[in-house]
C-alpha cells in the first residue's frame, strides 16, 4: 500500500513540471527552492541515520563506518565501494567487540 | 541551448539507425552512448545496496523490487526504507520520499523541451526522468544528441538499477539479521553518497548547515522522520535569500552540468 502510494505520488511529481507548467518559465526562486530540497532532506537522513537511535543519540560501530565512508567519498573512490566498505567496517567491529 | 538538429515529431528513441540521427557524427554518437552506458552501470551497480538495505529494513523481497521498478529514484527510494527502518512512520517516510523527488519535475520541465514526445512515450520519458538522464541530456551541444543521451542513459540506469536491486535483495535475504552484517551503515552511507555531489554550490553547502541543525535539535522531541521533512525549511530560507549572488543567467542554473560525468545517483 505504502509502496503504490509512493510510486503514484512520485510519478505524479515526475509528470507534473510539463503537465502543469506547459512551455512557462519559472522564477528562479522557485527553481532554487526545489533544487535545495534535496540536499536539506539528504543531510538530515546522514544526521539522523548516524547519530540518532530514535529519540536518544547513539554512536556506535556505524558512525564508524559511514565515517570511513565519507572519508573515502571525499578522495573520489566509487560510491558502491564506500557503501560496501562502511558495511564492513561496522559487521567487523561489531564481530570484534 | 542549440536546437540544431532536425525537429521530426515522435521518432524512436533507442540507439538504432534512425533519420533523426543521421546529422549526428559517428564519433559523437560514440562518445554520448559511452557517457550515457558508463554513467547507465556506474548508477545501477548502487542498487545492490537499495536491494540490501530494502529487506534490512523489513520490506520484502517483491515490495523492494517493486519499489526499484515503479519509483525509480534513488534517492527518495533509499528516504522511504531508511525511514521505515529506523521506526519512522509510514506517513513520515511517504513524505520525505515524494519531497525528495520533488526536483523530478523540474528536470521533466528541462526534458521535455528536449526531447518533444507524446502519447505513450511522454509517459516513460517521465519514468527514466531522473538526475543522471538529465543531467546527461542537458549536457549535450545539440537536441539530437541530448535525446540520445537521454534515452540510452534513462533506459540503462533503468535495467542495471532494477536488475543490482533483485540481487541486493536476495543477497540481502540470504544474509539474515541485518544489524549484525552492519546494513545499517549501508543506508547512511548511501545518503552521504547521495548529498556529497550536490554541495558544490554555496547555496547548498549552508542549506546543509542549517538543515544539520534542525535535524539535531528536533530529533529529540518529534517522532522518527519527521525532523528531516522539517529540514525543507532549510531549502525555502536558503533559496529565497540566496539569490542571483553567484549565478550566471544561464538557461539551466539548476543542473549542474559537471555532475553527470561522475555517475551521480539519482
Amino acid at each position: 500500500m505504502l509502496i503504490v502510494a509512493c510510486a503514484v505520488l512520485t510519478a505524479v511529481i515526475k509528470g507534473f513540471g510539463p503537465v502543469l507548467l506547459g512551455g512557462r518559465e519559472l522564477p528562479a526562486w522557485f527553481s532554487r527552492v526545489i533544487i535545495l530540497i534535496a540536499p536539506a532532506l539528504l543531510s538530515a537522513l546522514v544526521v539522523t541515520s548516524v547519530l540518532a537511535l530514535g529519540k536518544t543519540w547513539a554512536v556506535g560501530a556505524h558512525t564508524v563506518g559511514v565515517a570511513v565512508a565519507g572519508v573515502m567519498l571525499w578522495r573520489r573512490l566509487p560510491l558502491v565501494l564506500c557503501v560496501a566498505v562502511a558495511v564492513g567496517v561496522t559487521a567487523l567491529l561489531r564481530a570484534s567487540f | 541551448m542549440s536546437t540544431t538538429a532536425p525537429d521530426a515529431e515522435g521518432e524512436g528513441p533507442r540507439e538504432g539507425a534512425h533519420p533523426a540521427y543521421t546529422g549526428m557524427e559517428p564519433s559523437t554518437r560514440k562518445a554520448v552512448l559511452r557517457q550515457s552506458l558508463s554513467v547507465g552501470i556506474a548508477t545501477g551497480a548502487y542498487g545492490i545496496s537499495f536491494g540490501a538495505l530494502g529487506v534490512a529494513s523489513g520490506l520484502s523481497i517483491l515490495q523492494t523490487v517493486a519499489l526499484s521498478a515503479l519509483l525509480f529514484s534513488g534517492g527518495s527510494q533509499f528516504a522511504l526504507v531508511g525511514i521505515l527502518g529506523a521506526g519512522g512512520t509510514g506517513s513520515a517516510a511517504v513524505a520525505t520520499s515524494t519531497l525528495l523527488g520533488v526536483r523530478n519535475g523540474l528536470y521533466g520541465l528541462q526534458t521535455s523541451r528536449i526531447l518533444h514526445v507524446r502519447g505513450l512515450r511522454r509517459l516513460l520519458a517521465a519514468q527514466v526522468t531522473i538526475d543522471e538522464s538529465t543531467a546527461v541530456a542537458v549536457g549535450q551541444e545539440h537536441r539530437a544528441e541530448g535525446r540520445l543521451g537521454f534515452w540510452v542513459t534513462g533506459i540503462a540506469v533503468y535495467v542495471f538499477w532494477n536488475l543490482m536491486t533483485l540481487i541486493g535483495a536476495l543477497a540481502g535475504n540470504a544474509l539474515g539479521d541485518p544489524q549484525r552484517w552492519g546494513l545499517d551503515a549501508a543506508a547512511a552511507a548511501a545518503f552521504t553518497a547521495l548529498l556529497w555531489p550536490r554541495l558544490r554550490s554555496r547555496d547548498a553547502a549552508a542549506t546543509m548547515v542549517l538543515a544539520v541543525a534542525i535535524a539535531l535539535l528536533t530529533s529529540p522531541l518529534l517522532p522518527v522522520g519527521v525532523p528531516v521533512i522539517l529540514t525543507v525549511l532549510a531549502a525555502v530560507v536558503i533559496g529565497l535569500s540566496g539569490g542571483g549572488r553567484h549565478e550566471p543567467p544561464t538557461e539551466d542554473p539548476e543542473l549542474d552540468d559537471d555532475e553527470f560525468r561522475e555517475g551521480v545517483p539519482s
